[in-house]
């Protein structure tokens, strides 16, 4: 299929060839699902959630709730004010959630639908029911990307629900910014194992890992209760993990509740683990467990053993800001050398924080923010590497050059399962990746290289 | 138990209790699950298999991301469709307008991609922000010297429905440009077969084997060309009656090439779509060559179902699909298998459609026009049934409730056209519904299996097709 793809690169002001992202709304629905018994809300015309919940569906293989308004030709000029009290109305009676989290679409923002204005109508007419909730995030999609709406209905999930009572307690607030379950689910496993006090939100653990139980769940047991993300205002501190998915939330959080914060990287790798690690054990005043001490010391006799076959080789990753920055980290920790990095969310912080890992060493490598997977396949033409890092969609290039070693990492995993199980945060996870990085490398060699040279013992 | 949403009361029905005709053919309310998607999905879903054409979405990332490369669509050349190309609209294009950038998208992609064509999809904040599209189209064919179509898509304008009938209208701008030269009397175009996991290729044989020629097959591998030379058949067999029905009546209005409905899948179908043409065209030397092809392939197929049939004897089956039509075409099939259909459901049938489904199906059958998952969820359970069919977001839903699955969408990976399609059809609901795993699921494991009706395998009766189809066997 890129057979065409020649080294030469232009650069394109009008055209996305194969996105290295995707809308808001996408990032909206997936923190949303994050919320215990919360339904979210697509407002607009129905395909865009159609289109969310498929998706998440192939990326999660697990169902994928949310509701639309179901916009039609006549609210696309007159508004949605009546598609939206309906669409609650209904929601409400028959699915009964705690809370329905709303995004806009496209085509809501464009028509400029005043979500808040139709929440206190509905309010206001006494439809919303009891003790429920509804939350609202805009999420225009011709700015930024999956990753900028999972940021806003974080911060949403602040603005409507957190509150401060005045009495601060004894637990910090975690925002684990654009994580699979099974990740989110060991920074838990982390946090507590240092025997820290937290309140996680979203969490999207237990409702999109869910086991099977020959039921249907329409809302499976896990997510932050409402309860819990409302406590975040008297929490004494917030650790955000990733400045692009969680900063917005933990500074609205600030801004709201005078909860200080504290942003670190996501911990992929070893170096950004640690520093996952160390600002948990302060904010927990204790000290890190042996146990947690031997999976970093696991990772690094991990590390040592395969540094043969690591060092110098040439790698291109692509992904969301958030997971790719601490990825460059933990290639340079295992003396790997990024070459083409490549991010379709929009945001010149990226170049210059991978510039810096990257050093004086990495000043000839590509780096760019907002850019597509043409313009990576172009480079990597032009500056050939040994390994390729990314989502599903790697896997056109990594064919197109020959069986490239292709890793595959972030979101979305189309076609392989492991994401859903097995984390690629923490020690553990990057042990995980280490080994998936040597298997596709030996892998290859394996299948192509000469008879005599065909190793048994590597 | 759960709850049907109250304005949804009127579009479920059991079949022989519910006297009134079954409401359909309506939006979805607002509020609901609801498993539909849009015109623009439609679109590209009729034109994506177009291999040789360049496909542009023009408007935000998100509507060309999701519909990337999803499809399994085979081409037997030409890959240019499975690239995702998108002018990516930004906010100034949202307050300015998009044309400059769909103009500099469109010249960039076809310097680079010599396309034969391009369609240009307009999604819903297109027509919001009033782009003329149709104006940029025309001035860059005229430039390029190509046909630049753009597609009526924008998402709020309908269901997949709508977007069909879009993209029918798109496609027949290149009906008629072509040179129809060389063209036999015993000749068809296939339209509605989306060559997903190659089943164009395996009509194509048939027919070709039979001695009709195939013109065109519309969309499935389809090129440029064939589309502009396709108004030279005589006869269109239209398969999936919702997406392709409009295309088949411009030709006939346009060109006076009169259509069959058809269905290429399962036996009875298959064979009955293949003798349909052949008495058509009323050349013995053809109709001799069907009957051969019909004969040999269910001899050779029919016998290799009778162990899946065995095994699968009474085993009770619920569908959700697109269309009606492949609705009607399951119904038939499972039957054949032994199986029961006790809830069938489309997201967008029409009235008739629902009533020759009632028709073909058993008392008790439940009948569902456009449902949600929660609906879907608690009917799967309360008619305890062995095997779901559907798409993708139906999957999860038939898995978590230890219910084998079956893909009767686009994303499924094997052929399911044809004779041989049968073939593959059985060993999938076979592998599924008896797959080990679901002794794991406790639900499933603490039903006996006494308490599963068995059924009679076939019935005649109801059915002349197979009594035909079986006559032409011995
Ligand atoms: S219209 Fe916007 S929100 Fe909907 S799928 Fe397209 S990009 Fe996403
Ligand atoms: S914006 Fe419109 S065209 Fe795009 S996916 Fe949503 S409903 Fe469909």
């Amino acid at each position: 299929m890129l057979n065409s793809t020649t080294s030469h690169h232009t650069e394109r002001q009008a055209l996305r060839v194969n996105p290295a992202k995707t809308c808001q709304p996408i990032g909206a629905m997936y923190a949303a699902l994050g919320i215990h018994n919360c339904l979210p809300h697509s407002h607009g015309s129905q395909g865009c959630c159609a289109y969310h919940r498929s998706h998440l569906t192939r990326h999660f293989k697990e169902p994928v709730m949310a509701t639309t308004s179901s916009f039609t030709e006549g609210a696309s000029v007159f508004g949605g004010l009546a598609n939206m009290t309906q669409a609650l109305t209904n929601i409400f009676s028959i699915y009964q959630p705690d809370v329905v989290a709303v995004h806009t679409t496209c085509l809501s923002e464009v028509i400029g639908d005043d979500l808040p204005m139709m929440f206190k109508k509905f309010r206001e007419d006494g439809k919303l029911p009891p003790g429920k909730h509804l939350i609202h995030a805009n999420t225009p999609s011709f700015q930024g990307s999956h990753i900028t709406g999972f940021a806003n209905m974080t911060t949403a999930m602040v603005r409507y629900l957190c509150e401060k009572s005045g009495e601060v307690c004894d637990r910090f607030n975690l925002l684990p910014g654009y994580l699979d379950p099974a990740d989110m689910r060991e920074v838990k496993r982390l946090a507590a194992g240092i025997g820290a006090r937290f309140v996680m939100f979203p969490d999207t653990s237990d409702v999109l890992d869910g086991p099977q139980t020959g039921r249907f769940q329409m809302y499976p047991q896990g997510g932050a209760t409402v309860e819990e993300i409302r406590s975040a205002g008297d929490g004494f501190a917030t650790l955000a993990l990733g400045f692009w998915a969680s900063e917005p939330a933990a500074k609205e959080l600030e801004h709201k509740c005078e909860v200080p914060y504290e942003l670190v990287e996501l911990p992929i790798g070893l170096g950004a683990t640690d520093a996952f690690v160390d600002a948990v054990r302060r904010l927990a005043a204790t000290e890190v467990p042996g146990e947690i001490e031997r999976e970093r010391g696991q990772l690094i006799d991990l590390m040592s053993d395969m540094s043969q076959y690591l060092h110098e080789k040439r790698v291109a990753v692509f992904g969301d800001p958030d997971h790719v920055i601490p990825l460059v980290r933990f290639l340079v920790e295992l003396g790997m050398r990024p070459v083409h990095v490549v991010t379709g969310t929009p945001g010149k912080a990226f170049e210059t924080n991978v510039r810096q890992l990257l050093g004086p060493a990495g000043a000839a490598a590509k780096v760019r923010a907002g850019e597509d997977l043409l313009s990576l396949h172009q480079w990597i033409k032009a500056e050939p590497v040994d390994l390729l890092i990314g989502n599903t969609y790697g896997k056109y290039i990594a064919r197109a050059e020959d069986n490239l070693p292709f890793v595959r990492f972030g979101f979305p995993i189309l076609d392989r399962v492991a994401h859903r199980l097995f984390p690629t945060v923490g020690y553990r996870g990057a042990m995980r990746l280490v080994a998936g990085i040597t298997d596709a490398l030996l892998d290859k060699k394996d299948r192509e290289c000469p008879e005599e040279f065909f190793e048994l013992v590597q | 138990m759960i709850q049907v949403l109250e304005q949804r009361r009127a579009q479920i029905h059991r079949k022989g209790e519910t006297a009134t005709p079954l409401r359909c053919d309506r939006r979805s309310v607002a509020g609901s699950v609801t498993q539909r998607a849009c015109a623009f999905c439609g679109s590209r879903v009729v034109l994506y298999p177009i291999a040789d054409a360049l496909h542009l979405v023009h408007g935000p990332i998100g509507c060309a991301a999701y519909n990337w490369d999803i499809r399994g669509a085979l081409s037997s050349g030409p890959q240019l469709h499975r690239n995702s190309f998108s002018t990516d609209l930004q906010e100034m294009e949202v307050i300015y307008g998009g044309e400059r950038k769909l103009k500099q998208a469109l010249e960039e992609l076809i310097d680079r991609y010599r396309p034969k064509a391009a369609f240009v999809y307009s999604t819903c904040i297109v027509g919001v922000i009033g782009d003329d599209v149709e104006a940029v189209c025309r001035q860059v064919a005229r430039a390029k010297g190509i046909d630049v179509i753009p597609v009526a898509s924008e998402g709020f304008r309908g269901t997949k429905k709508t977007g069909y009938q879009a993209a029918c209208e798109a496609a027949f701008k290149l009906v008629g440009t072509g040179d129809t030269t060389g063209i036999g009397a015993c000749s068809v175009n296939i339209l509605g077969d989306f060559n997903i996991a190659g089943e164009s290729w395996i009509i194509r044989r048939y027919f070709e084997e039979a001695g009709m020629e195939v013109v065109a097959t519309i969309t499935g591998d389809g090129r440029v060309d064939d589309l502009r030379r396709c108004h030279g058949a005589r006869l269109n067999l239209v398969q999936c009656s919702g997406s392709m029905t409009h295309l088949a009546k411009l030709l006939e209005t346009a060109h006076g090439i009169p259509m069959r409905r058809v269905s290429f899948f399962g036996l009875e179908d298959t064979a009955a779509a293949l003798y349909e043409a052949a008495n058509f065209f009323n050349d013995s030397a053809v109709l001799e060559r069907t009957r051969d092809l019909v004969g040999r392939e269910v001899g050779r197929v029919y016998p290799a179902l009778k162990k899946y049939r065995e095994a699968l004897a009474g085993k009770r089956a619920a569908l959700y699909v697109g269309g009606a039509f492949k609705a009607f075409s399951l119904v038939k099939a499972l039957k054949l298998l032994g199986m029961t259909t006790v809830l069938a459901g489309t997201q967008t049938g029409s009235p008739e459609d629902y009533e020759l489904l009632r028709e073909i199906c058993d008392d008790g059958t439940v009948i569902v026009d456009d449902s949600n998952p929660v609906e879907l969820a608690k009917f799967i359970l309360e008619l305890d049934v062995d095997l779901f069919i559907g798409g993708v977001k139906e999957r999860p839903i038939a898995y978590k409730l230890g219910v084998g699955f079956c893909d009767h969408n686009h994303e499924r990976k094997i052929p399911l056209a044809g004779f041989e399609g049968m073939l593959h059809f059985a060993r999938e609901v076979h592998a599924t519904v008896l797959s080990p795993v679901w002794q794991f699921v406790p639900r499933r494991s603490r039903r006996s299996s006494a308490s599963t009706p068995s059924r009679e395998i076939i019935s005649p009766s109801k059915n002349p097709a197979a009594v035909e189809e079986r006559k032409g066997l011995a």
